[in-house]
């Protein structure tokens, strides 16, 4: 869904890879969603080069990548459009790429590792562009 | 030229409408400028924040308002 006026928009993005923890990168992705914590766009858009999409990348307040190993291709196809995102890369969360069944416990399990991360940052997230200070009243 | 200013209707979309006319006007460009509110023509974009800018069918910027200085070199590019 397209948010209004920009403000406070976090875009989130799945590599959907063809590994089993590319389909559960994919799969978390669709749930955060779900949850209302972030909305989540096209990585392949963003890929095909879509002026929509990397414009959208680039006035968002942050951009999230969920990939599922280190060769992490969510994270650098937004950084080869000069985008910063917060990576999450679930091998890093304790996955082993292909040897982890898809299942809804491990979808689930990955989903509140990332809301932990997020909620006890590392380090600070990538400050954004855009906002309005509407408070969403526009 | 076609112009499109994507948004539902906020304050900034509002603005970044009249800004476009204005330079436009300032700048004696003949464009055709419209306003897009319909969601599934926004969606088709792949835009995903408002207000979006729209010149001959490439998204110029979205989720922010442009300077007119940004607006008046897209126009003239």
């Amino acid at each position: 869904m397209t948010e209004c006026c920009g403000g406070g928009t976090r875009l989130i993005y799945a590599c959907s890879g063809a590994a089993d923890v590319g389909e559960i990168a994919d799969r978390v992705v669709r749930r955060l969603r779900s949850e209302g914590i972030t909305k989540m766009t096209c990585l392949a858009g963003i890929g095909a080069g879509l002026s929509g999409y990397i414009q959208s990348a680039k006035g968002a307040d942050e951009n999230i990548t969920v990939d599922g190993c280190q060769v992490a291709c969510a994270k650098k196809t937004l950084e080869k459009m000069d985008v910063t995102p917060s990576s999450y890369i679930l091998t890093d969360l304790g996955l082993v790429k292909g040897e982890t069944p898809v299942t809804e416990e491990i979808i689930i399990r990955m989903c509140e590792k990332i809301k932990s991360a997020r909620s006890n940052p590392v380090s600070t997230p990538p400050a954004g562009s855009g906002g309005c200070s509407c408070g969403g009243k526009c | 030229m076609k112009i499109e200013i994507l948004g539902v209707g906020c304050a900034k979309c509002h603005k970044l409408e009249e800004l476009v006319r204005e330079v436009a006007k300032n700048e004696n460009i003949s464009a055709d400028i419209c306003k897009v509110e319909d969601f599934k023509k926004i969606m088709n974009y792949g835009v995903m924040t408002t207000p979006a800018l729209v010149i001959d069918g490439e998204v110029k910027v979205a989720g922010k308002i442009p300077s007119a200085d940004q607006i008046r070199g897209w126009l003239k590019n």
